[in-house]
């Protein structure tokens, strides 16, 4: 059974200007055991999709989806005690920046042992004697004397090492890293990101990796969702994702990347990510697609196959180039309008 | 004025070191934030400068903007020596460097509009000739930058990350710099994003013949953008070379360990990673020796008791435990 079923989670906004929508119908499903990556520029909605998961979204914030469990349990009709019960213990999650997750004013042993006495109930000396246990689980050199230190007094990666103590004192089986080393240097960035995947080797927990970044993504997950201004574009292995991506956007963002390019010029995504009030009425990256035509500007744009990564378009490209082949009846393509200059 | 193709930047065993107090009753220590580095840039050229937190890069970039002044070492800004100049000199040879800086979403002014903060730098100089043409010349960098002209009466608010950088920039050619330090320019920035800013960045080096200074802790952007490569470690350089020979045949174990823990988009490339034990020392006690011997999978005794110098010849490196093995 998967540990984590998500089928079109919406979650808006009530603001003062309107209803905004940062996410649109996402579906997710993560297995134990499984490494999923969800990449998105900012505001694409990847981290409060994950919040909504979790229930820590404001009351402004309206949640709505057709399915939404955890090992079977619908999440959206928890009443907050039996959410308690489940955040925190089954379900974990490690924030971006370490520094500030932290409360600065108690010490590093009493945040640690905060959930150990609130899920599992364990005495005084019991809890120190875990505590240290997991300390030295996540690589803290002499952990006896780190449960005294303040958050202050810790370094970016000792910190975000304490956040992950924490989020797995009471082994989680769902583990959601909320761009876990987005704050970090590159070498300690490595030893993080080692750390978590051999959690999961040796707990059996599911991981999902939230992210920016695609090299975090080809070297630690097995399968990625891709988002882009609150929808879901593309899901695919990891593997065929980077071997053939089918959304436009996909491709656009592989390009991008200075590791890919083989001139001095990168190929780079004209405009940018659309906001609250210039959202276009078909497909929402038709303004900056290559591909785009017609069809692309005036109707939103249905799920393809499996096998084309479930694209959010109408001609998912296969190779690098599009599939009129693919078009749902009645929309006729036509050659595509260079967009880019 | 120099030859054509002679340095415009050029930095000979730079030093800086700050002293801090450690309470009322303990001596004040000594932090060196840099330590004896050199390195020259040409014009047209990128010289990166690589290295964590902590490693002294900012505090190079503050040097090289005469933000800072060394505390030893000699620095030389087109062929005239910075360290002993004063006045007047100083402030013409402030005109010849300008920086970018990492957050573009703290270094814009935001009670300014745009056309104020690209005229700031000509006003303070006493540039740029009357008020309609500073006006003029404002107008035009927005455009060389790929801003519109009508962007010029708004506020920094207004606009997105990437244009904001692309401001930035502009504020910073204002006065036709012959150098330009770009703090970690593109890493608070979306990947789509990233890649306009840097063709921008390129397409300026070209148009004007700029000598860069890019700090960065990203290797796959400086990757594709620097001509040379310097890396730091603990303010001390650790290599120091042409872009390719670091890359292809890095001698110093932390570029390595660096190199390895840089992830590639590339999920079929299985490569071994060097997994660095520990993290930077401090500065206040920095280590006997090699300062990376503590973190180093090759140190042996020697690294432990005497401190590598910079070997080789265009391509140099601070390592006993890689030296031998590298000769030529």
């Amino acid at each position: 059974m998967p540990l984590l079923e998500i089928e079109n989670l919406t979650v808006e906004f009530e603001t003062r200007s309107g209803l905004f929508r940062a996410v649109d119908r996402i579906s997710l499903t993560v297995n134990p055991r499984e490494i999923v990556a969800i990449v998105g520029e900012s505001g694409s909605g990847k981290s409060v999709a994950m919040l909504a998961v979790m229930g820590l979204l404001p009351k402004t914030a309206r949640v709505t989806a057709d399915r939404m469990t955890f090992e079977g349990r619908d999440l959206l009709k928890l009443t907050s005690s039996e959410r308690r019960r489940i955040i925190g213990k089954d379900v974990a999650m490690i924030f971006q920046e370490p520094m500030t997750s932290l409360n600065p004013c108690f010490t590093v042993g009493f945040q640690l042992g905060e959930s150990l006495a609130t899920h599992l109930g364990l005495g005084r000396a019991e809890r120190k004697r875990r505590s240290i246990e997991l300390l030295a689980q996540v690589g803290i050199p002499e952990p006896e004397s780190r449960l005294a230190a303040f958050p202050h007094q810790l370094s970016g990666g000792m910190s975000q090492r304490v956040m992950i103590a924490i989020a797995i004192a009471c082994s989680p089986k769902l583990l959601i890293a909320d761009e876990p080393t987005t704050a970090l240097d590159v070498t300690i960035q490595a030893q993080i990101l080692d750390l978590l995947v051999s959690l999961r080797d040796k707990t059996g927990m599911g991981l999902v990796l939230i992210t920016h970044d695609m090299g975090v993504v080809a070297e630690t997950s097995e399968r990625v969702v891709v988002q882009y201004a609150g929808q879901q574009v593309e899901e695919a292995t990891t593997r065929a994702l980077f071997a053939d991506p089918h959304h436009p956007y996909t491709s656009a963002l592989l390009a991008a990347l200075p590791e890919r390019a083989r001139e001095r010029r990168l190929p780079s995504i004209p405009g940018m990510v659309p906001g609250q009030f210039d959202r276009p009425p078909g497909c929402l990256f038709a303004p900056r697609c290559d591909f785009a035509f017609e069809a692309c500007r005036t109707t939103p744009p249905v799920r393809a196959r499996a096998d084309l990564g479930f694209a959010l378009c109408h001609t998912p490209l296969v190779g690098g180039r599009p599939t009129p082949q693919n078009l749902p009846k009645g929309v006729t393509f036509a050659e595509p309008g260079k967009v880019s200059a | 004025m120099t030859a054509p193709d002679a340095p415009v930047l050029e930095a000979r065993d730079l030093h800086r070191t700050y002293q801090v107090s450690r309470g009322m009753f303990a001596p004040t220590a000594d932090v060196k934030a840099v330590a004896g580095i050199s390195f020259s840039v040409r014009p047209g050229k990128t010289l990166a400068v690589v290295g964590e937190s902590g490693s002294g890069k900012s505090t190079l970039g503050r040097m090289l903007t005469l933000i800072e002044t060394p505390t030893d070492g000699r620095l030389a800004i087109d062929g005239i020596d910075v360290t002993g100049s004063t006045g007047a000199t100083l402030k013409a040879l402030r005109r010849k460097v300008q920086m970018v800086f990492q957050n573009p979403y703290g270094s814009l002014n935001p009670r300014q509009t745009i056309a104020d903060t690209l005229e700031e730098p000509l006003l303070v100089n006493g540039m740029g000739g009357s008020a309609d043409e500073r006006r003029a010349a404002a107008l035009d960098m927005l455009e060389r930058v790929g801003l519109r002209r009508e962007h010029a009466r708004r506020y920094p608010h207004m606009f997105s990350g990437g244009q904001r950088q692309r401001i930035a920039i502009a504020r910073a050619l204002m006065l036709r710099p012959k150098i330009l330090v770009l703090d970690e320019p593109v890493s608070a920035l979306d990947v789509s994003v990233r890649a306009q800013v840097l063709n921008l960045i390129s397409d300026l080096q070209t148009e004007f013949g700029l000598a860069y200074v890019f700090i960065s802790h990203d290797l796959s952007v400086v990757r594709h953008i620097a001509d040379d490569v310097l890396v730091m470690y603990l303010g001390r350089v650790a290599e120091y070379g042409p872009r390719d020979a670091i890359f292809a045949d890095p001698r110093h174990p932390y570029t390595r360990a660096l190199l390895s823990a840089t992830p590639v988009a590339d999920p079929t490339a299985r490569k071994e990673r060097i997994i660095l034990r520990g993290e930077l020392p401090s500065p206040f006690s920095p280590p006997p020796g090699c300062v990376f011997n503590p973190r180093c999978p090759l140190a042996f005794d020697r690294c432990r008791r005497e401190r590598p110098e910079l070997e080789g010849g265009v391509h140099q490196a601070a390592c006993f435990a890689t030296a031998h093995a590298s000769v030529g």
